[in-house]
């Protein structure tokens, strides 16, 4: 008679249990305002946008025929498609490298025991909120032969290698890459600072009592720990360098003479000031598939690595 | 204790605030330039010979700042607060329903951090100007809303991966309805992630110059960077004016991260724990 209760509580238990399951495989309902938002405003667009650069739509003439395959042909004719192409690469790797290299040191030299830790943080993240428009105009203006980087130059006795930074098609490429550099190693930095105060301060401290010197102990302690904020710093910044726009735009829009020409200035100036938006959108889908392949590609080959 | 303050601790102290002194030269100049007279003769890192705040003046007048931050503003706050009210919905069941469908449906929404913005951007804008929403902030809301979503549901959802789940399971055995545990447990919890993607999409809408340009041209409603771009347009080489303008429109996004950094850069923390 005393176990009656027991095993009724326990069936009221496990029955109430099932209710929640049955509850959760409800709770689809609730991706339902975020999956509208989503297919109304990226997916479908996206693919209506996909099939368009299969068809020789000026942008705004109501008819359109379909040319298969016709925009890709004309792409991989044209000679400045091509560059653009190679540009942007050239761009998106030497950001990647870079940014993370920067965003690496500094969040090693603020992951310290220095005083001025915290201040730092904040302050070094902080171009990255302001508006690339905005900073872009600022490096404009420093680039200038005119500017703070040469008066600077001229400060620290280097005055020789002075240089209209934008206005040099050999230099204006590197010149950019250095103000997106400039904005977004905070941003690097704070991912991989995040990710470095999770490992146990018990295995840092070993690491002090038995001797080994900061640069052992990045190498075998903190470096095999880095795999999340790795990927995920080098995915943000491959994505953000091949869809690069604003900073190019403003600085240089793609000259002097090309030279800074990349794939989004290309597909903008097709789509909206040549009219020829189905080459744009041709531009724009080529460039969907090198994000895709890159980022996936470095996903695998870092996943790969983590789990050897 | 390896917490000690050695020499060698010292010298990264000083490199260090090298290095931050040296990242914020650019803004030195910016503010430096925007407080002196056009014909000021002192080089961009000298200070100016006399101070002015004149610039500050004719820029908020001539580039129609006031109208700008207000529309951005506008903009930023209704499309963020819709984003994390949907994103954290969503990402409740996309966190703790291990059925193919919420795995599919999580995939779905990952593969919009990969699509570049600029192949949506052109169907959308035909959509756009048959519900009549072109020229209006309606548009860029709707827009931001639906563009910002992965990002903020990847998140939302790395973050709630890593909770537990008991406080749910206890509010859900209560007896509380599916809603209930969503808005009086989970959304509670989610508190420090929402604090990250509010700034984080607010720094994306803020500052945001393509979409604008497009959906907005000709309206005489701008968001503050393309009023920037067609200011300095108009004031080319005007540096001193231009760079007033400049930091009249960065100021409202600088004074938001410095009164949330602590939530900035914690939120970070515990969204790559996910």
């Amino acid at each position: 008679m005393t176990t009656a209760p027991t095993v009724s509580v326990a069936r009221r238990a496990a029955s109430r249990r099932n209710g929640i399951r049955r509850g959760m495989s409800r709770l689809w309902v609730f991706l339902i305002p975020a999956a509208v938002f989503y297919l109304f405003v990226v997916l479908w667009p996206s693919i209506q946008g996909a099939a368009l650069a299969f068809t020789n739509w000026d942008g705004l003439s109501p008819t359109r025929d379909f040319v298969g395959f016709g925009n890709f042909i004309k792409l991989i004719n044209d000679p400045k498609a091509g560059a653009a192409i190679g540009r942007t690469l050239l761009i998106a790797i030497t950001i990647t490298v870079v940014q993370n290299a920067v965003g690496l040191l500094i969040a090693l030299g603020v992951n310290s025991r220095i005083k001025s830790r915290n201040v730092l943080r904040v302050l070094l993240f902080a171009p990255a909120v302001i508006t690339p428009v905005a900073t872009a105009y600022l490096w404009q203006n420093l680039l200038s032969p005119r500017g703070a980087i040469n008066a600077m130059l001229d400060l620290l006795g280097l005055g020789g290698i002075k240089q209209d930074w934008l206005g040099d098609g050999d230099v204006a490429i590197w010149s950019i890459c250095l103000v997106v550099v400039w904005q977004f190693a905070g941003y690097s930095m704070v991912i991989f600072l995040a990710n470095m105060q999770g490992i146990s301060a018990e295995v840092i401290e070993a690491s002090y009592v038995d001797g080994a010197g900061p640069v052992r102990r990045f190498w075998s302690i903190i470096r095999p720990e880095l795999a999340p904020s790795i990927t995920i710093n080098l995915m943000l910044s491959i994505i953000g360098g091949l869809k690069l726009f604003d900073q190019v735009w403003v600085m240089t829009g793609g000259g002097p003479g090309g030279s800074t020409e990349t794939m989004s200035t290309l597909l903008y100036k097709n789509a909206f000031q040549f009219g020829d938006f189905s080459y744009g959108i041709a531009i724009a889908l080529v460039l969907t598939v090198l994000v895709a392949i890159l980022s996936s590609g470095q996903y695998a080959l870092l996943s790969k690595q983590s789990k050897d | 204790m390896h917490l000690r303050y050695t020499w060698r601790t010292g010298i990264l102290e000083i490199v260090m605030i090298a290095v931050a002194v040296l990242f914020f030269v650019p803004v030195y100049v910016l503010i430096n330039l925007s407080l002196r007279q056009p014909n000021d003769p002192a080089g961009p890192l000298q200070l100016p010979t006399t101070f002015t705040l004149q610039n500050y003046a004719n820029a908020w007048v001539e580039g129609n700042l006031g109208n700008a931050l207000v529309n951005s503003t506008v903009i930023s706050v209704v499309s963020v607060a819709v984003l994390v009210i949907c994103a954290s919905l969503a990402a409740y069941p996309l966190a703790r329903v291990g059925r193919r469908w919420s795995k599919a449906a999580y995939f779905t929404f990952l593969v919009g951090l990969l699509l570049p913005f600029q192949l949506a951007l052109i169907p959308l804008y035909t959509t756009m100007r048959d519900l009549g929403l072109l020229g209006t902030v309606w548009s860029l809301v709707l827009y931001y809303i639906g563009l910002l979503m992965p990002f903020s549901i990847f998140l939302y959802t790395g973050f709630l991966r890593a909770l537990p789940a008991e406080y749910e399971e206890a509010a859900a055995i209560d007896g509380a309805s599916p809603f209930g545990v969503f808005w009086r447990v989970v959304f509670q919890l989610l508190r420090p992630i929402t604090g990250t993607v509010v700034i984080l999409d607010v720094i994306a809408v803020w500052n945001d110059f393509l979409t604008p340009l497009l959906y907005l041209s000709g309206s005489g409603q701008q968001t503050v960077p393309v009023t920037l771009y067609s200011f300095v347009g108009q004031y080319v080489s005007q540096w001193n004016l231009v760079f007033a303008g400049l930091v009249i429109s960065i100021a409202p996004i600088l004074i938001v991260y410095f009164l949330l950094q602590r939530t900035v850069i914690k939120g970070f923390a515990s969204g790559l724990k996910g």
